[in-house]
Formats: C-alpha cells, sequence, structure tokens
C-alpha cells in the first residue's frame, strides 16, 4: 500500500484554464475565506493551452474589469472581419455571419491570458499547482470526495523508480472540472454516473494553430479572416482562421471536424496545404514559425452537453461543452460557466443544483439559439451554409433540433468503401516540412522513462482488424505523429511514440475501435506553448 | 554546517529560445522561466547532505529582481531551509555575481558552497572558479560525487581521462555536474510549506560590492540555419559531390 499525503480544500478544481480560473476567483471574490486549489498537468499555467482565439471580452470584463491593465502577451483588437469561400487559386467574398462580427472583440493568446488570471487568482489566495495533473476521481459511497494527483518519477514498467513520489489525495467538498475539451477526469465522470445518458453524443472537431513573425509590412493588425472550403472537399467540414496581430505576427489556424467519414483524411495536411493557397502563401512566404500546436475543440452544442452535476462534483467550460460553435469561441461560454459555479457554490455551498441553474441561465439560451448550425454541416458545406443563414434568419426560433448521430468514432467508413480521400494534396514548400518538425515548435517535453500514457487496451485489434477495415487512421489523425504501424522482423506492431504527445486528445475522440484512452503523464509533460 | 547553494533564473531548457525582432538579446516575454538545472542539482546535492546530518542548514542564494523569488519558492519547495533574494535589477555578469556571493558567504558564515559548473543560458562556467579564489577557498569543479567527512571533502570530477578524485578541505566551493544526482520532485504539501519559509531581501547595494562590467556585448545572432542534406546515389556520387564542396 503506497502512502499517499492528503490535502484538504473546500474546492479542488481540475485544470487552470479560464473556466477553472473564472470560477477560483469569483469564488474568492464572493467568499474570501473559503479554500480553493487549481491543479493543472503543465509546466506552467498556459503552457498546455492553444486556442484560436478571438475573445469576446463581456464575461471576463464583468469578473475583473481591470483586466485590460495588464492584457495578455498577445491581445490585438478586432478591426475587420472577412469570411471567404477559398477554391484552388482563388477566393470568394461570403457575408460575414452575424455570429462571427468581432466588433469590440480581441485577438489574443489564451495561454498568456491564463497565466495572467492564475496571478489575480493567487493574489487572492488561490493555490495553484502547476505540474500537477489530477489522474482520477476519489469516490465513495457514489459521491465523488476528491481527486488524486498523478505519481511521478515511475518506471517505464510501472515500477517506482529512484526519485518515485505518490501523488496527493486531495479532498475537498467539491470538485469543479474544468479541464477542457474531453478532459480525462470528466470523461472518468461522466461515464461512472451516466451523465450523458439521454443526450446526443457529444462531436468535436480537431483544431491546428501556428504563430508566425513576418516580414515587416505584410500585415493589417486586427484583421480577422475565416475560410471553408480548399483544400477539403464540401463533404468535410473543415476552415481556416487567420488573425493578424502587432509587430508583424499572425496567428494561423485549421480546424477540422472530427465527425469526418473518410479514414484516409489527414486533418494536418489539410491544414499545411491551406498554407499554400496562393492568397495565404504569398503572406507567409519568408517568415518564420514561432510556436504551433494542436487541440480539439468540443462543438455538439446544447444537445450533446451532459448533465453539468454528479454528487461532489460539477462540469465547467468545455469539459462540460458549453462552447458555441456558430461563433467559434468558446472562452466567454467558459468564464461565464465558471463563475456561475462559483455563484451557485457560494449561494448553496454545494454542487447540487448547478445543472439547473446552468440551463435557466443566459448561456444555455446562447447556445439553445445556435443548436442547429453544427449539425447541419454533417450534409455537406452546402447544405450548412444555408441551414446556418436560415438558423440566423429565424433565430434559432425553429421547432426542431437536429441530431449529430453518431459518435465521431462511429463516423468513419471502411477504407474499402470510402472512396477518394476527399482533400486535395499538392506539393508544398512552407515549413514545418512533417509532423515532426511542428511537434518541435510545440517544445512537447515527456519524461522518456515513464509508461506511456496513451492506453490502447488491446492493440491485436490495430494490426488484425484496423489495418484491414480502416488502414489505421491513428497514423493520420494524431496531430504530433505519435501512432505509428512500424514492421520487425515481418511482423506489424502498433509503436506509440508518447513522448510527442500535445495533449489534443484527438486519439481518444476518433479511433474507430475506441479503444485508446487519453490519460495523464507525469506532471509537468506535455507542449510549453508560448503565447497560443 | 550550513550550506549556501546560489541558484540562477534562466529561460527553461524546453523552451525554444528566440532573439528579440531587433536583436538587441533574448525573448523572455511569456517565456517560460526555470532554476537553471545544474543549480537544482547543487540543491537536491545540499539536501541530501543535511538528510545525512552532514548539513545542519541549507540556503538557497539568487541575485536579480523579484522575479528571481519564484526560483526561490522552488528551491524552499525542494526542502531549502531559507531563502535570499540579493536584489539587483541590471545584468549580471560573472564576476559581479561572484563578489556579491563572496559577502553572502561572509554574512552568512556557510562552511560550504555548491552550486552548477554553469549556467544553460550564458554557459560562461566562471562563477565557481571566480568565488572560490576570491574566497581563497579550495574549489572542486564538475563534481559526479560528493562525500565529506572530517572536515574534508572528497570529490569525484568527470574529466576526458576518466573520473579524478580530489580531496578538500573545507570551506571548499563545489560546482556541479550532470550526473550528480537526479533532483527530487516538489511534493504539493512542501510547496505550501515553502510559501511559509523566510526568504530575505537584500539590497545589492548593501553588500558593499563594486564591480563595473568588465564584459561588452557585442551582438547576438541566431545561429546559421542548416541546409537540408541530400542522398547520394554511389561512392562516385559522393566524391562528386565532395569535390563540388571543396572538401576533398
Amino acid at each position: 500500500m503506497v502512502e499517499r499525503d492528503i490535502m484538504e480544500y473546500d474546492v479542488v478544481v481540475v485544470g487552470a484554464g479560464p473556466a477553472g480560473l473564472a470560477f477560483a476567483i469569483r469564488l474568492k471574490q464572493q467568499q474570501a475565506d473559503v479554500n480553493v486549489c487549481v491543479l493543472e498537468k503543465g509546466s506552467e499555467v498556459g503552457a498546455n493551452i492553444l486556442s484560436g482565439c478571438v475573445l469576446q471580452p463581456d464575461a471576463l470584463d464583468e469578473l475583473w474589469p481591470e483586466w485590460r491593465d495588464s492584457p495578455p502577451a498577445i491581445c490585438v483588437p478586432a478591426r475587420k472581419d472577412e469570411f471567404l469561400l477559398l477554391t484552388r487559386s482563388g477566393r470568394i467574398r461570403l457575408p460575414t455571419p452575424p455570429q462571427q462580427n468581432n466588433h469590440g472583440n480581441f485577438i489574443i493568446s489564451l495561454g498568456s491570458l491564463c497565466q495572467r488570471l492564475a496571478e489575480r487568482a493567487e493574489s487572492l489566495g488561490v493555490d495553484v499547482f502547476p505540474g500537477f495533473p489530477a489522474a482520477a476521481p476519489l469516490i465513495e459511497d457514489d459521491r465523488v470526495v476528491g481527486v488524486r494527483c498523478g505519481d511521478m518519477g515511475v518506471e517505464k514498467d510501472g515500477s517506482p523508480g529512484p526519485n518515485y513520489a505518490p501523488g496527493v489525495d486531495i479532498r475537498a467538498k467539491l470538485v469543479v472540472l474544468a479541464e477542457g475539451s474531453r478532459g480525462s477526469m470528466a470523461k472518468q465522470v461522466i461515464n461512472r454516473f451516466g451523465l450523458d445518458a439521454g443526450r446526443e453524443p457529444q462531436t468535436y472537431a480537431l483544431g491546428f494553430k501556428e504563430l508566425w513573425q513576418l516580414p515587416e509590412g505584410r500585415v493589417q493588425p486586427g484583421l480577422i479572416q475565416h475560410s471553408l472550403g480548399w483544400p477539403l472537399n464540401s463533404d468535410t467540414y473543415g476552415g481556416s482562421f487567420l488573425y493578424h496581430l502587432d509587430d508583424d505576427r499572425v496567428y494561423v489556424g485549421y480546424i477540422v471536424g472530427l465527425d469526418y467519414r473518410h479514414p484516409g483524411l489527414q486533418p494536418f495536411e489539410a491544414f499545411q496545404q491551406f498554407k499554400h493557397h496562393p492568397h495565404v502563401k504569398r503572406l507567409l512566404e519568408g517568415g518564420e514559425i514561432i510556436s504551433a500546436g494542436a487541440r480539439t475543440i468540443v462543438k455538439g452544442g446544447i444537445q450533446s452537453l451532459p448533465a453539468l452535476e454528479a454528487p461532489g462534483v460539477i462540469l465547467v467550460g468545455d469539459a462540460a461543452g458549453t462552447l458555441n460553435f456558430a461563433k467559434i469561441k468558446g472562452v466567454h461560454m467558459a468564464i461565464r460557466s465558471g463563475m456561475l459555479a462559483a455563484d451557485h457554490f457560494a449561494a448553496n455551498g454545494t454542487g447540487e443544483g448547478f445543472d439547473a441553474a446552468w440551463r435557466a441561465s443566459d448561456s444555455a439560451k446562447e447556445l439553445h439559439k445556435v443548436r442547429n448550425m453544427a449539425p447541419g454541416f454533417k450534409k455537406g458545406l452546402w447544405f450548412g451554409l444555408a441551414n446556418a443563414a436560415f438558423e440566423t434568419l429565424t433565430g434559432g426560433r425553429s421547432p426542431w433540433t437536429l441530431k449529430h448521430g453518431k459518435a465521431d468514432w462511429q463516423k468513419l467508413e471502411r477504407m474499402a468503401e470510402a472512396g477518394e480521400v476527399p482533400q486535395a494534396l499538392g506539393p508544398r514548400e512552407l515549413p514545418p516540412k512533417d509532423r515532426l518538425a511542428s511537434v518541435y515548435f510545440a517544445a512537447t517535453s515527456h519524461d522518456e522513462n515513464q509508461p506511456a500514457h496513451l492506453k490502447v487496451h488491446d492493440t491485436s485489434i490495430c494490426i488484425e482488424r484496423c489495418t484491414v477495415e480502416y488502414g489505421n487512421p491513428c497514423e493520420r489523425f494524431c496531430p504530433a505523429g505519435v501512432y505509428e504501424i512500424v514492421e520487425t522482423d515481418g511482423e506489424k506492431r502498433l509503436q506509440i511514440n508518447a513522448a510527442n504527445c500535445v495533449h489534443c486528445k484527438a486519439c481518444d475522440i476518433k479511433d474507430p475501435y475506441a479503444i485508446i484512452t487519453w490519460t495523464t503523464p507525469e506532471g509537468g509533460s506535455g507542449p510549453n506553448y508560448q503565447n497560443l | 554546517m550550513k550550506v549556501l547553494v546560489p541558484i540562477k533564473r534562466v529561460i527553461d531548457f524546453n523552451v525554444r529560445v528566440q532573439l528579440k525582432r531587433d536583436n538587441s538579446g533574448v525573448q523572455t516575454d511569456g517565456v517560460k522561466m526555470s532554476v537553471n538545472p545544474f543549480d537544482e542539482i547543487a540543491v537536491e546535492e545540499a539536501l541530501r547532505l543535511r538528510e545525512k546530518g552532514i548539513a545542519t542548514e541549507v540556503v538557497a542564494v539568487s541575485i536579480g529582481t523579484a522575479d528571481v523569488q519564484q526560483q526561490l519558492r522552488t528551491a524552499l519547495a525542494m526542502g531549502a531551509d531559507r531563502a535570499i533574494q540579493v536584489d539587483f535589477n541590471e545584468e549580471t555578469q560573472p564576476l559581479h555575481v561572484a563578489r556579491l556571493l563572496k559577502a553572502v558567504v561572509e554574512r552568512e558564515s556557510a562552511e560550504l558552497v555548491i552550486l552548477g559548473k554553469q549556467a544553460i543560458d550564458d554557459d560562461a562556467n566562471q562563477t565557481g572558479q571566480m568565488l572560490a579564489a576570491l574566497l581563497g577557498w579550495p574549489q572542486a569543479t564538475f563534481a559526479s560525487a560528493v562525500g565529506i567527512e572530517g572536515g574534508k571533502a572528497t570529490v569525484t570530477r568527470e574529466v576526458d581521462a576518466g573520473l579524478e578524485t580530489l580531496e578538500l578541505d573545507l570551506p571548499a566551493v563545489i560546482t556541479t555536474d550532470l550526473r550528480l544526482n537526479e533532483p527530487r520532485f516538489v511534493k504539493m504539501p512542501d510547496i505550501m510549506k515553502a510559501k511559509k519559509k523566510p526568504l530575505d531581501v537584500v539590497p545589492a547595494a548593501d553588500l558593499g560590492v563594486e564591480a563595473p562590467p568588465r564584459l561588452e556585448t557585442l551582438g547576438f545572432a541566431a545561429p546559421e540555419k542548416r541546409s537540408g542534406g541530400r542522398k547520394v546515389a554511389n561512392v562516385a556520387e559522393l566524391v562528386e559531390a565532395l569535390k563540388e564542396k571543396g572538401l576533398l
């Protein structure tokens, strides 16, 4: 029996992102004497955070009216929106959907904003612990009573190494899960308590992002460009973002819906191909990448939202799935859900009733209004656009709610039946040359001597079934090249390059047999994003 | 025996170091900072000496602005008893650092100083040696094993020819190499304890050390980009390629 330290708090928050930190700050503002700690798996706050990110500042203004006095390292007021449909060599301006009008918003680095929020939280007396992942919930008598942090210094074979340090148990009246998209704790709690019973399956997208330093004079600070279309064909949901920053920098990124059907699709290549569209290449050529990474986005909306509470635990932000995909914005919703949860706990001393409180809030109304936008795209780009226009005109008052159908991992078609790969692939010159080169810009790091944190429950499926049926799509959807089918002595096997992982969670979502589980690696592992 | 461990705040080793746009220095805005890894090894070694009953107190010291308190707190969370921030707002150079540290050693009456062999930012590898010279103490650099008994230190060093073992009279200065130990993981309860441990701030001016800068930085430049390799089909082509480049 391992002897573990035990610490007690009133509330333990899992994840130092916008939802968790908003919760902690708001609670301390309401009740200065309450003990709150925030656990963060990354080596520091913001290290694992990657987001677009155009911030709608209303929620942040309410939480912390002085945030503009110490703004994030990247913070550029939005000036102009452009919504484009790309063809191979041209682009067509479309009317900007009203949800994507960014007047009054800010292009920011969310990682940097979270560092500021963490400093703010600490100044209010919150204990923020970077480098400490919450590995599993502590459950007693069907109630979550705390979390167990991951062990440090475990050897590859699972045995304790010379510096072994067992993870501490943190016991608390309330556990707040704020891990972001596809949180590994949230997944355990949702399954354990059946919180998704009777809901539509959750659905996700995979986002890529790079920060570029460009030659002088090319950017128009504050210009926000979104595109649909090329290099994906109209069956597959995906689009780009290009945010012009100050000091000759841009954020360039790409989002692919993980409900795609063709196992041969290469989301990373779609991003890289997009950068070679003449209008984009012209901008980037001669510049250099400062940092890069990838992260999944939760997009199921209100019909996929699980119950937000179980005894002793609540879910906030993207761990719950509060992102507004029609706006492609989640931060204001995450902050709001954290604040609402804090208000609820301050008033009632419990998380019970939080689900009802959230569903009665303006956030729920906001999500209800746009509930039919994202699922419209499952019928292709043209239907999706027409449907979105209709939903916008009617203000979401249509009497129906569109379904997502199956979960993302169930949507892949067999390789033999899938037909042509729905994406354009051509020569490319801009960096990074491949995914390994991209991982270098994520500065990701995992102690090689730890057990692989990506658990594949039955690797025989990979070779015996998946190779034949789906052609091992894990080799293609992973943005970091973690999964490789290698051949030694004439025998194929799955090799997991866990050290490359950037914690995006795509594998946990998309593998067609649902046999991959993303677990927390040793604390402080993962990407070290700068200003993403 | 009191052990003093000087530590330096440096850009974390995982960070891709980049120049400022005007090439006036290295970009540190929004960049993760850590304890210099060699200094972390020094803290660990001092803590092990204390756990063996050899050291009575471990004091961590760092020179810089209030920012270095973050790294001092890390040393305290690892287990150091106290910390001192020498408050100094300018560029630090090895000789000046050594002189400031000498003043701290004397104030604290420390009998052993353990510090990293070099910092991973400027790679100067001078401070430990200069400090030993200024104090008139024996020094053992690049230690890969340290033993202390009866007022003497036995230090194993990794040298080109193999291992060299030195015996030194205390007090002494020891600088650490990578293989000396593997620093412990910081535990969460110890982070909480560290918040309550004493951290004194001493203005550099109070230490009465004069040290005009001896080094002038002329410029910063990024390393030249490597051009990609290419494959050749046979030896003849290889020879041809080498000739082309004037290497044969």
